[in-house]
């Protein structure tokens, strides 16, 4: 277990240094503040990050009340998507610091949804948690068996990115164990390890699957490119996929499920051979090129496909159970 | 065993499952329904990359009449917030009456959740400008008795979320333990114990669901 321990601390700790401009229209002072520097949390959220940064600023506001909210190049930022997880998305090449723009007016409320600050970040951290519990267990009772002050004090430990108060408070989540083959103790003389090779069936003779929550990203670029900084910038959301949809294999003994497996389950028309950018005929005569993955990126982590997904998700996944992949892909061409 | 065992025996459903049940909804509500909008299917492949059969079950550009004043003030003109179609069959002595009624329109969306296994109902209103109506004004439009049963119940709530595919935000209806009552649905309608066969699902569910919103599902399609 010292190897994931090793890896929650890695997750936890990882941050992004950011550079936060206030929106130009919104100075009031001469000369106008420079940029705060910020260093945010990957596994944090940005609303968080407001008590930090809103005294660099206070002084140059308009008069009024604030509604802050962010934008990278002018992309409106969701707020209740991990910092990290829009860092790895939205920069193809990793810009340190990271240069973003905060609003305190003009909240756009036809494109993102309402944000109340912490009180936001908590609820939408918590609804993740069941509906990840919802997917290990088959039900959040686990969740909503956990008083209200461990919710809060788990909320609170993810907020202030206490890992040992986090790990004091997991045995209270009760949450399913996701196998990983790695931290199995397998004991040799159970029913179960007796069954030969095939799939593993447990004590009542079912086939185990696990449903593993996933939040998928991707990013499709139209062009291929040869290196990252060819990759143009984003310019709105829309060029972005966002698939919230468990991923389910099967567990069977002597296979292992890897993160190529996994990408091929959400991806299909992107993955395997097939999905070269190398045009095939199609059967009218017409030439179409498959898209391709270039690259998936999980807590900043450009991962080789090969490794097993179990691994994955035991060591990368984000304090509320869900594990977070970024994609960026050349769509297909037509 | 229902022939792709698409409705599980604890009320959740795959998605292959969803996808005969919605057809199955909207083709049952086209003929039952003739004088309301049909629902329709929205295949999802403007995206670049998504299966062909993810897709959801759409119902738009629904207008609601109602007063300015509230559904109290409604209730006692004799008038209540009701569906009417687009254009047509449009009650002209009720704009006569409610010289201060503004047009709300809505659009419905039942989107699958596969984290949950259950469909999901998405809606939003907007004036005849475009601008999107906050809960409270929805709430106005809603029948009156919705509004107890979200007020006081545990079982659904409103909460506003981003549309699964739209990057927009929408309302999503939260109900609780869908799976466990599509399941209670189901018991009590089969005599002998059958599951619930998949064509009937949604409409089941729709029958609970779209009341909360003010949607009736006429009796003839739960057949």
């Amino acid at each position: 277990m010292a190897a994931n321990e090793e890896a929650m601390k890695y997750v936890w700790e990882g941050a992004i240094p950011l550079q936060i401009h206030l929106h130009k229209s919104e100075v009031a002072s001469h000369p106008a503040p420079p940029p705060a520097l910020v260093l945010a949390p990957r596994i944090g959220y940005l609303p968080l990050l407001v008590p930090l940064i809103k005294p660099y600023f206070k002084d140059s506001l308009p008069p009024g009340e604030d509604s802050i909210w962010f934008d990278y190049k002018g992309v409106p930022l969701k707020w209740y998507i991990p910092t990290g997880v829009l860092f790895d998305l939205l920069c193809a090449e990793s810009e340190r610091p990271w240069n973003l723009t905060i609003h305190f007016r003009g909240y756009p409320s036809n494109v993102l949804i309402p944000c109340e600050g912490e009180d936001s970040a908590k609820w939408n951290f918590v609804n993740s948690l069941k509906e990840a519990a919802y997917i290990i267990n088959g039900n959040c009772k686990n969740v909503m068996n956990m008083s209200q002050s461990d919710q809060e004090d788990l909320w609170t430990s993810v907020m202030n990115g206490d890992l040992d108060a986090y790990t004091r408070l997991l045995p209270k989540l009760k949450m399913g164990n996701i196998e990983d083959e790695f931290s199995r103790k397998e004991s040799l003389s159970s029913p179960v390890s007796r069954q030969g090779g095939g799939t593993e069936i447990d004590v009542a003779g079912q086939v185990k699957t696990a449903r593993i929550p996933v939040r998928l990203y991707v990013r499709s670029v139209s062009q291929n490119f040869e290196n990252l900084e060819d990759v143009p910038e984003i310019d709105t959301w829309d060029e972005i996929s966002y698939m919230n949809r468990p991923v389910e294999f099967l567990k069977e003994k002597g296979k292992c499920f890897t993160l190529r497996d996994a990408m091929e389950s959400l991806l299909p028309e992107y993955s395997g051979d097939r999905a070269q950018t190398s045009g095939e005929e199609e059967a009218d005569g017409s030439q179409e090129t498959r898209g391709e993955i270039k690259l998936v990126r999980i807590q900043g982590i450009e991962l080789k496909l090969e490794i097993p997904f179990s691994w994955v998700v035991n060591n990368l996944m984000n304090p509320e159970f869900y594990l977070h992949i970024s994609v960026l892909v050349i769509g297909p061409q037509r | 065993m229902d022939s792709a065992g698409e409705v599980l025996n604890d009320g959740k459903i795959t998605l292959e499952g969803f996808t005969v049940a919605a057809r199955a909804f909207a083709d049952k509500w086209k003929r039952h329904n003739l004088s309301f909008p049909s629902w329709s299917w929205v295949p999802l492949i403007n995206r670049t990359l998504l299966k062909k059969e993810e897709c959801y079950l759409s119902l738009e550009k629904i207008i609601i009449l109602s007063s300015l004043e509230g559904s109290a003030e409604e209730e006692s003109l004799g008038v209540t917030a009701d569906w009417w179609e687009k254009e047509e069959s449009i009650d002209h002595t009720v704009l006569v009456q409610n010289v201060e009624d503004e047009a709300h329109y809505y659009d419905y969306h039942i989107v699958y959740s596969a984290s949950y296994m259950v469909p999901m109902l998405y809606f939003r209103g907007y004036s005849s400008d475009g601008k999107p109506l906050s809960l409270d004004v929805i709430k106005r439009d809603l029948p009156s008795s919705s509004v107890s049963l979200l007020l006081e119940s545990k079982w659904t709530f409103i909460t506003q979320e981003e549309h699964p595919y739209l990057n927009r935000p929408w309302f999503k209806l939260h109900p609780c333990g869908t799976e466990e009552w599509i399941k209670l649905l189901s018991e009590s309608s089969s005599s002998d114990g059958c599951q619930m066969p998949v064509e009937l699902y949604l409409v089941s569910w729709f029958s609970v669901v779209g009341q909360v919103v003010g949607l009736r599902t006429p009796l003839e399609m739960l057949i």
